[in-house]
């Protein structure tokens, strides 16, 4: 069953949160004898930088995100806050890394990978990382910036790969 | 008796699935693989990666909220 053995990501998102779900199913599609290859374009190429501790995950215009402490007594901690806090207060300065700082905490704290191990776990399971050419010159990026073992190329690349893929997932 | 014991308490999805993979690509094939993981969803997801990867998944038991899933190489 060759066709169920090759699986395709395009990785769209550059928030620190959605920095997860393409590296999570990649590996784990590897794991389950895949051959995955993910295709970073737009912000996604946020992924793919040397230093991925600037990336932030924002409550700005996200009611879904829930808000909880990840630590102190239990009862405080079980209190969702997000429907507590007015919108307005995540455009103030720096909330954006209290945010941060407080998922990556409870993910910390629940046992989550960090986001620079599951990258290189993908690079030593031999995902291919493919940086679409055009956004890293739109947004003015040098392939400096990024990682060691991307290639750089295009949307015709990126069906290449998905010649005999049928996991073809967009994030 | 396992011929390997792999613990992957306190990690979460999909590590345990990733440290499996490793730990059994490392491994002659018939040899046994005993997996510890206190990651719920581990339950199904170990059968599911055996299921894909032709591992055999020979045993699970859940003892004091920790699981044991016993594996066999392909």
């Amino acid at each position: 069953m060759s066709d169920n053995k090759k699986m395709t990501i395009i990785a769209t998102k550059g928030t620190f949160d959605w920095a997860f779900p393409p590296f999570i199913l990649a590996s784990t599609g590897v794991a389950m004898d895949k051959k995955v290859t993910i295709f970073f374009t737009f912000y996604g190429l946020n992924l793919l930088l040397k230093d991925t501790s600037k990336l932030r995950v924002s409550p700005m215009g996200n009611p879904a995100m829930p808000m909880k402490l990840p630590f102190g007594p239990e009862w405080l901690q079980k209190i969702d806050f997000s429907p507590k806090i007015p919108n307005i207060f995540w455009s103030l300065p720096f909330t954006e890394h209290l945010a941060t700082y407080l998922m990556k905490k409870t993910m910390k704290k629940n046992g989550v990978a960090k986001l620079d191990e599951l990258r290189a776990i993908c690079l030593e399971f031999d995902v291919k990382f493919i940086a679409c050419e055009m956004t890293v010159d739109l947004f003015g990026y040098s392939k400096d910036d990024f990682i060691d073992g991307v290639e750089f190329a295009g949307a015709a690349s990126y069906f290449d790969e998905c010649d005999g893929s049928n996991h073809n997932l967009y994030m | 008796m396992a011929d390997e014991t792999l613990d992957a308490s306190g990690l979460n999805c999909p590590l345990p699935i990733l440290k499996t993979k490793k730990a059994l690509s490392k491994m002659d094939t018939g040899k046994i693989l005993d997996v510890i993981s206190t990651d719920a969803g581990s339950v199904k997801d170990i059968d599911a990666f055996c299921n894909q990867t032709g591992n055999k998944l020979i045993s699970t038991v859940e003892k004091d909220n920790k699981y044991v899933f016993t594996i066999e190489k392909a």
